[in-house]
């Protein structure tokens, strides 16, 4: 009884991807290096950032489909008003965002006050915002306006020689601004009791309404802002984009230790869950002779065990209350 | 007259004729099927044949959707079934061999069935929601596919094969009869035996239905278990129609087009009663949409947002909630408790 | 005491709900520094009245004053905001964070908008030390802890809204005997504070250990308000349950002129038990017997039905059917050995909505004879027809949806369910709850026909009356625990509410 049972699931997350980063170590030279963990951020910065806000809606009890086709909208719409309209991008930077948090509360809202289960809702949102893009143009748009390019190839050097992106410095700020929304801040408790026991916290007298909307809200300002991210990386926008990325974000947040049926988990573990995937995407590019599919193989492994673990957890919960 | 309208295939019926008659004044060469080399020719042959997969995955999935349950891994298992098949195939040195084509098909086939028993394990045996346990299938089967193809195209050079997707019989696509065949025998299964009572049963009530002496646990192995035969025919199908088995694409968005299908066919996502012809129809519906909006040259990428406004308005008339809003719009709800009490006294 | 005026009360209520007369007439009065208890049976209005005391429900007529000024209040949180807060049976807090939350979510000490955690904590810790003389980890989330300190949490967050009523509803319906002193200790010091405490509840034991006033309702109307001390338990009794004792001789008798049934042991439990529901008991059903199983609310009816039935698994002791035919461990092995059960809770473990009034008629024949033996439609009509006449089902139509149908109407589709199994026994869990007069004597009538026949019934109900009509035998259970068994001579409603009351 040291320990305290909620933080089991997080130290299994921290405990697996450091000893994955030490499997790396031993069996590849040169991986144990400050730069293969900097370029993890690098790397998975619009993951990490929609992962965020994916898990204040697993948090709540839902789930958010359409956070990969907001990714593709938004380097769409940004690359065709940035390069074929002209806008600066301080204009439609700030543009995007409000459109995805826009969009995020319309979904919320059908999801409140319609009674409708948030996998249709946000389903219906995901051909949406996909369809959006196409409607914008099939093919992909190439940026070279200067910001973007400046951005995309900005590098920080830090001490001990090693760099890290703009995106990914974003993406830590997001992080750091979530875990204090999460557990400083009454939106950030409420999202809690709302995935423990809705009715629970309706009877208690918190605002379960706004809560809702504002945690799609979230989610879909945050998969704007991977959008933006996504476009400094890819300096491109295309309708084909971040397709089928709803499911490595919810397994980045199951593997970070949140349970799926809401109310349990930290946005720390979900930081985790996301270093997880990229560490093995490293790991199987750094070994060279192994295909990438092994990384869906593998996290699907992960999701099974994580899931069947909360379970195991779940079930030795309520035996211990009777 | 009155029955006609409450019947539950009026209004995807009313909807499919409405999307024919628009192609009617449209384009008028859609109904036009010409008869060459003893097969059928034009659109709604190829609707008919091109939509066959979709309604295969989706009569699979409306009895999992009766049970209250969702199957999201059925586009994976698309991409394993045709997989298998076609590395078997293309491993041998004479692709026409009949016993070596039966063989790979049962090879697909037994190994959906089985991925099935594991989605239905992990739901029934584990109690882990049907949504959840089926979405590790779903990551997880895309890169068994992958892995299966090893990341390429893999091609079959075999006539026999390819029938069983793209030949004809009697004129007509060799992949209709299989549609109807499952149809048939899938509607024989569950009405002519007690197994359709026993689905909708445990999908409205599973207490009462253990109470009554159903067993629970074996309904819903064997449905998610014939989601996942439907998969693996529908990935042969696929597979066999283009002679090649492409781990990364064959089935993706299947199981969103499933459900949609499911549910415009009138079979509620609460589960309990099921509607296979419905299913079919909205299926067609789908299938008829694609090619409506590829005929008229408009970029067919754009079917997405018409389903996602499809999606929408039959979720928001299932909605009881959005219908009680348009109703009592006028009222003030002064006791929100009551209202949920009266609904359910009445 | 009563010299105080009353700090809540309520007048002259009535409230109606499509169909049903949910409260007629009914009063309460709370006065400051007092427990009051609320008691009756199921469905005699004790938590409709709390609902519309808590503005879940309208009040339809009469007046509600607090402190002396009328008040209306819409919902629970109007409700506490004028200082009357209720802690349900069901702990409604979220299990999933930690103590100290679920005492200040909503009203967490915060500073520029940041919540301090500390501040929380100690402020819960010292809440729970000096109110609830409890003393626990704060920090740990709810589900770490038992019902029982959950419940005293509850009360924890609703004190911290400084109330004025404070409403225990059912507080004790899933505590040990331990943990039913613990509660006591917290409501007998918040009563010294000046609370006025509502307690409901159906233990008479309970009762009388912590309340000073008690008002009783039956049927949904006031059966009396009383002060505990002057009122003895078998007229507590008689006022929830009975007639007037000088009533009784009018009763007519039918089980009258019942063949003797001495017949062969049907089932036989020795000293079967599960924790935390019926203490080991020993019963024994013979062929063509009607046993009654009479006994307040929670005190181990259904409990015994669902050991019967297999529907729950027994901790100690053994059943054993008769004729050497072994034991059960499932419904649906009860349901192979000709075992039937009919239960309470009509729309959670009996109809299935959706489906229509024939499909829901068979289920249960067509479970038992499995998955290919299929009862061919023509034969299904036949029996859905037949039925529908046998038992007056209203509408006619086999083809209705259940969920359509009156309350009493389901109840006859279910007992027709069932009835189709041809069970050896049939156990019957308050069948006639909530259902008309015309239909509940129906019931009865069947119960005693069938039984002349040799069906065998365990019959549960809250009515005694009702209880007395149809039995042969009847065992009184009290607090969890088997009491009495009575037959037929002694069969009166005045000794078995002496059982009932204990004394």
């Amino acid at each position: 009884m040291f320990l305290k049972h909620k933080y089991v699931p997080i130290l299994v997350t921290i405990t697996l991807f450091l000893a994955m980063f030490a499997a790396g170590s031993f069996l590849y030279t040169g991986f144990f290096s400050l730069q293969v963990l900097m370029n993890l951020f690098v790397d998975n910065a619009f993951l990490l950032i929609t992962a965020i806000g994916m898990s204040f809606v697993i948090l709540s009890g839902g789930i958010d489909l359409s956070v990969g086709s907001m990714i593709a909208l938004t380097t769409m719409v940004s690359a065709s008003l940035v390069q074929q309209q002209g806008w600066s991008p301080a204009v439609v930077i700030p543009l995007v965002l409000l459109m995805g948090a826009v969009f995020g509360s319309g979904m919320g809202a059908m999801i409140h006050y319609f009674k409708i289960q948030p996998f249709i809702v946000t389903l219906a949102g995901m051909f949406l915002a996909r369809g959006f893009c196409y409607v914008i143009s099939i093919d992909t748009i190439t940026i070279d306006n200067a910001f973007y390019t400046n951005v995309a190839q900005t590098k920080i050097t830090l001490p001990g020689g090693s760099f890290i992106s703009i995106s990914a410095i974003i993406a830590l700020a997001v992080a750091a601004a979530a875990i204090f929304i999460a557990h400083y801040t009454r939106f950030g408790r409420n999202v809690y009791a709302l995935g423990g026991n809705e009715h629970s916290a309706l009877l208690m007298g918190l605002p379960v309404a706004r809560t809702k909307i504002l945690v799609y809200t979230f989610s879909g300002f945050c998969s704007a802002l991977a959008g933006v991210v996504f476009t400094f990386y890819m300096l491109s926008g295309y309708g084909l984009h971040a397709v089928g990325f709803e499911l490595d974000t919810i397994a980045a947040v199951v593997i970070g230790g949140t349970l799926l049926t809401g109310g349990v988990g930290y946005v720390l573990g979900t930081f985790f869950g996301v270093l997880i995937q990229g560490v093995i995407q490293t790991i199987i590019s750094f070994n060279g002779t192994l295909s990438s599919w092994w990384t869906k193989i593998v996290i699907g492994l992960l999701l099974f065990t994580f899931i069947l673990f909360q379970r195991v957890l779940s079930a030795r919960r309520s035996v211990l209350k009777q | 007259m009155k029955s006609i309208y409450k019947h539950h295939l009026f209004w995807p019926l009313c909807v499919l004729a409405a999307l024919l008659l628009f192609n009617l004044f449209y384009s008028p060469d859609f109904f036009s099927i010409t008869f060459r080399d003893g097969h059928l020719y034009g659109s709604l042959i190829d609707i008919l044949n091109f939509g066959s997969p979709l309604i295969l995955v989706a009569i699979g999935m409306t009895l999992v959707v009766a049970t209250s349950g969702i199957d999201l891994s059925v586009g994976s298992i698309v991409a394993i079934s045709g997989a298998v098949a076609c590395l078997s195939i293309s491993k041998a040195s004479d692709q026409n061999m009949l016993s070596l084509i039966l063989l790979s098909v049962l090879m697909a086939i037994v190994l959906s069935l089985l991925l099935g028993v594991w989605n239905g394990l992990l739901v029934s045996a584990a109690g882990i929601q049907p949504i959840i346990a089926t979405l590790i299938l779903m990551v997880a089967g895309r890169g068994i596919a992958q892995l299966i193809t090893g990341g390429q195209i893999i091609t079959v050079t075999s006539d026999k094969y390819a029938y069983i997707g793209s030949g004809s019989l009697a004129a007509l696509p060799f992949s209709i009869f299989v549609v109807a065949a499952v149809l048939i025998a899938v509607t024989l299964v569950t009405r002519k035996t007690a197994l359709g009572l026993f689905i909708e049963s445990v999908g409205c009530n599973p207490a009462a239905s253990l109470m009554s002496g159903i067993r629970a646990k074996w309904v819903l192995i064997s449905v998610y278990m014939f989601c996942g035969l439907c998969a693996g025919i529908a990935g042969l199908l696929l597979s066999s129609n283009v002679s090649s088995a492409d781990g990364n694409n064959a089935g993706l968005w299947y199981e969103l087009d499933a459900i949609l299908a499911v549910v415009i066919g009138g079979t509620s996502l609460n589960g309990g009663r099921f509607y296979l012809l419905g299913t079919v129809v909205g299926a067609l519906i789908i299938q008829t949409m694609t090619t409506t909006i590829y005929m008229i040259g408009v970029p067919p990428e754009i079917t997405l947002v018409v389903k996602a406004f499809v999606v929408l308005a039959v979720c928001l008339v299932q909605s009881s909630a959005f219908r009680a809003a348009i109703a009592s719009r006028w009222k003030t709800r002064h006791y929100p408790g009551e209202k949920e009490i009266t609904r359910h006294v009445s | 005491m009563s010299d105080a005026a009353p700090i809540l009360q309520m007048t002259r209520i009535h409230k109606r709900f499509p169909g049903v007369k949910a409260l007629s007439d009914v009063r309460l009065r709370l006065y400051p520094g007092e427990v009051h208890a609320l008691m009756g049976e199921n469905g005699a209005g004790k938590s409709t009245l709390i609902k519309v005391l808590t503005g879940v429900y309208s009040v339809d007529e009469g007046t509600v004053e607090l402190e002396g000024v009328p008040i209306t209040v819409h919902s629970p949180l109007e409700a506490q905001a004028a200082g009357i807060s209720t802690v349900y049976q069901e702990v409604n807090l979220c299990t999933n964070l930690t103590v100290a939350e679920n005492i200040f979510i909503g009203r967490e000490p915060r500073r520029l908008g940041r919540i301090l955690w500390k501040e929380m904590n100690r402020r819960a810790e010292e809440l729970l030390k000096d109110r609830l003389n409890l003393n626990i980890d704060v920090t740990q989330p709810l589900h770490m802890y038992s019902v029982a300190v959950q419940q005293l949490i509850a009360i924890a967050r609703a004190l911290n809204i400084s109330s004025k009523v404070l409403i225990l509803d059912e507080p004790t319906s899933s505590l040990d005997k331990n943990e039913v002193d613990q509660l006591f200790q917290v409501v007998r010091k918040l009563k010294s504070e000046g609370l006025a405490i509502l307690f409901v509840t159906h233990f008479l034991d309970q009762m009388y250990e912590i309340s000073d006033r008690v008002t009783i309702l039956r049927n949904g109307e006031f059966a009396g308000e009383y002060l505990a001390k002057d009122l003895s338990r078998l007229e507590l009794v008689q006022k929830m349950i009975g007639k007037d004792l000088n009533m009784l001789e009018e009763l007519p008798v039918l089980s009258e002129g019942k063949l003797d049934t001495a017949g062969e042991e049907l089932v036989k439990a020795a000293g079967l038990g599960r924790k935390g529901a019926i203490e080991p008991f020993d019963l024994s059903i013979r062929k063509g017997e009607v046993v009654g199983l009479a006994g307040l609310l929670g005190s181990g009816r259904t409990e015994i039905a669902r050991l019967l039935f297999g529907a729950d698994k027994p901790d100690t002791g053994k059943l054993t059917l008769g004729g050497g035919r072994g034991t059960i461990h499932s419904p649906r092995d009860a349901i192979q050995q000709r075992i039937a059960f009919c239960s309470e809770n009509r729309k959670t473990e009996g109809i299935i909505g959706d489906l229509t009034i024939r499909e829901n008629m068979i289920l249960a024949l067509q479970a038992k004879q499995g998955l290919f033996k299929t009862i061919p439609r023509k034969r299904q009509e036949e029996i859905a027809d037949q039925y529908i006449r046998l038992l007056n089902i209203n509408p006619p139509n086999p083809e209705q949806l259940i969920r359509n149908l009156s309350g009493g109407n389901q109840q006859k589709v279910l007992l027709a369910r069932w009835l189709l199994t041809e069970p050896d026994l049939f156990i019957l869990d308050e069948p006639t709850r909530g259902i008309d007069i015309g239909a509940k004597a129906e019931i009865q009538k069947l119960v005693l026909s069938l039984s002349h026949q040799g069906m065998s019934f365990v019959f549960i109900s809250s009515e005694l009356e009702e209880v007395l009509r149809v039995s042969d035998k009847i065992a009184v259970l009290r607090d969890r625990h088997k009491v009495k068994e009575i037959s037929d001579k002694d069969m009166s409603q005045h000794t078995i509410m002496q059982a009932i009351a204990g004394s």
